[in-house]
């Protein structure tokens, strides 16, 4: 049913039409409201057959987890930022073991400075640990991704990872179509475990591998990754099937057919761009962009058949690798192996820095005539770097950077932008 | 697109205002767009909302820079927050005050916008008579429905009952349509005069 609401309700409620069994949490912002959600779901009964646990941190929340879906129960939690790194070794151990659990992740910066705004630093931080990532675009596309994740990871046997921006997506009112129970029921079937705590026919799950197997089951981890390459458009296009609209897949292009200039952009951040690219389009510009929804795996053909034309390639990064660069560029580099062409990464967006139509414009100007260096920062005051650098610069006891970049700002409730 | 910005305190329902503004427009068959500023709110802190109406998707993530309305839900704020950037002297100013604009300060500031354009509404006071609790978020609802045209105070109605159900939902409607008919009325004057 079509109806405005937030994004973390649209969330919940997908999730809820998917059967979770077993959701266990710990409230984190912007997190807070998708399980909120759920849990009100599961007391009043609108969410039956699932038992709602109350943990006492993210460590636990994916523990419980690991444990639910080893005994066989379709498993969802929700996390974000401190809450992800809290929780860092059980990631791994959810993807080490196979398990499909699926979490969403209310993308937010990390500290420290400790900062409550969206970045993808958290989910960044943890792209390597096996499993699946996908980034959604729209709240309608972050409900839809839910539904496509449960049966992805249940496939595989391997977790999901929905990253969905932190208050930009997760706190908006917008126009969202909830799916219908059949709906959902008719594209995710019960699931079936690949394997099973069952005292009737015990197994152990969990034990110490030496080094005579532990890299082939290392190995076997990206195995699935590389069936998923398939699997997701494949998914994608059965839901698009049944439920008449796009949602997921590897990555979408938008307005690429000749451009000279393609920016890849991951989640929300592609709205603000397509209007951009819009607008500069119907100045003449040749200019479009790549939407990359699967981070992890990454795509790395579909990547170059989408650039392999462009003259140059633009990623816009919500995440700094402080000492290199960006995340993202690296694969899309990768990808572009052996193809002459310029590459750019911009940071943009660190701790909710706002990123503007007029910003974005004047940086892909700028890239359309060849000023972009390879490595640059949207919308950083330079003014405030160099006066803290010198700053530090003048006396060995110089105290906290944050602290004394504040005191040089004043209040700054009192901007828009 | 129509973009409107409120600002407020913490504890006002700044929030709630933008999210019931961009229901009533989506109960109009629109598409709307609404979303907090991001802060650490907290009880008293200047807080600002946004919502966007258009009659096709919004993709647009940006905060509302340039308004076509603005809400002010405390003129307390007049002092402390940089409240009309961006706003173009065609725009729409709604401030929640008993005083008028010259008593603000504010005459010099409103005299190049059209007429109709700005206006203060006792917001405050009219949610106290209807509600018993000085919340001015509803009754701004019902005067921005009239001062702009934007939607209709039925629509405005059903999202206000949508988000307080029961009586605090009908009293809210109340403030509300207090707050509209007195818009309309001091509009019906001034084309009069």
């Amino acid at each position: 049913m079509l109806k405005q609401t937030e994004g973390s309700r649209a969330i919940a409620e997908a999730v809820a039409l998917c059967r979770p069994e077993v959701i266990c949490a710990y409230p984190i912002t912007p997190q807070t409201h998708i399980v909120e959600g759920l849990g009100e779901m599961v007391k009043s009964g609108a969410l039956a057959g699932c038992e709602f646990i109350n943990v006492e941190s993210e460590f636990a929340a994916l523990s419980v987890a690991i444990g639910a879906s080893a005994a066989g129960a379709r498993s969802y939690t929700a996390t974000a930022s401190q809450g992800i790194l809290f929780m860092a070794e059980a990631v791994y151990n959810a993807a080490g073991l196979g398990l499909p659990i699926v979490m969403t992740i209310g993308n937010r910066a990390i500290g420290a400075p400790i900062n409550i705004w969206n970045d993808h630093s958290d989910s960044m931080a943890l792209r390597d640990a096996g499993w699946i990532q996908l980034y959604a675009e729209t709240n309608q596309e972050a409900a839809d991704l839910h539904i496509q994740a449960f049966r992805l990871a249940e496939e595989l046997s391997c977790p999901v990872m929905v990253c969905v921006d932190g208050f930009i997506l997760t706190h908006a009112y917008e126009r969202i179509d909830i799916p219908t129970q059949a709906q959902v029921d008719a594209y995710l079937p019960p699931f079936e475990p690949v394997q099973i705590l069952d005292v009737d026919d015990p197994v152990s799950i969990g034990a110490m591998v030496g080094p005579e197997a532990f890299f082939e089951v290392r190995y076997l981890q990206h195995h699935k990754q590389e069936r998923a390459l398939a699997l997701i458009p494949q998914l994608a296009a059965e839901f698009a099937e049944q439920f008449g609209r796009a949602a997921g897949g590897l990555l979408r292009t938008y307005r690429t057919e000749d451009a000279e200039t393609i920016v890849v952009v991951l989640g929300s951040l592609n709205g603000t761009v397509k209007d951009v690219v819009d607008a500069m389009r119907d100045n003449g510009a040749r200019i479009g962009v790549l939407t990359l929804c699967s981070f992890r795996p990454f795509p790395l053909d579909a990547v170059r058949a989408a650039l392999k034309h462009a003259k140059r390639v633009v990623v816009l990064e919500k995440s700094l690798a402080v000492g290199l660069g960006g995340m993202v560029s690296d694969g899309v580099r990768k990808a572009l192996s052996g193809i002459v062409l310029a590459g750019h990464t911009v940071i943009a967006g660190l701790g909710g820095r706002t990123i503007t139509r007029a910003s974005l414009t004047d940086l892909f100007e700028r890239a359309q005539r060849g000023e972009l260096a390879q490595l640059e920062f949207l919308d950083l005051n330079r003014d405030v770097v160099d006066r803290e650098i010198a700053r530090l610069a003048a006396r060995r006891r110089a105290g906290p950077t944050a602290e004394a970049i504040l005191r040089g700002l004043g209040t700054v409730a009192s901007s828009v932008g | 697109m129509f973009q409107v910005r409120i600002h407020g305190r913490g504890g006002q329902g700044v929030v709630s205002a933008a999210e019931m503004l961009s229901v009533a427009a989506f109960d109009e068959g629109r598409h709307a767009q609404a979303f907090p500023s991001f802060g650490s709110e907290r009880m008293g802190a200047p807080v600002m909302a946004f919502c966007r109406i258009d009659d096709r998707e919004i993709r647009l993530r940006e905060p509302v820079m340039n308004p076509d309305a603005l809400i002010i839900q405390d003129p307390t704020l007049l002092h402390q927050v940089d409240l009309f950037s961006g706003l173009p002297d065609t725009g729409y100013v709604l401030i929640n005050s008993s005083r008028s604009f010259a008593e603000l300060g504010l005459a010099d500031f409103v005299r190049p916008f059209p007429p109709g354009h700005v206006c203060t509404v006792a917001a405050s006071e009219l949610a106290l008579a209807h509600v018993g609790r000085p919340l001015p978020n509803a009754a701004l609802l019902g005067a921005f429905a009239a001062m702009t045209g934007q939607l209709g105070i039925e629509s405005v109605a059903l999202a206000i009952r949508g988000r307080f159900p029961g009586r605090t939902g009908e009293a809210n409607v109340a403030a509300a349509r207090a707050a509209h008919d007195s818009v309309r009325s001091r509009a019906a004057e001034a084309t009069h005069a």
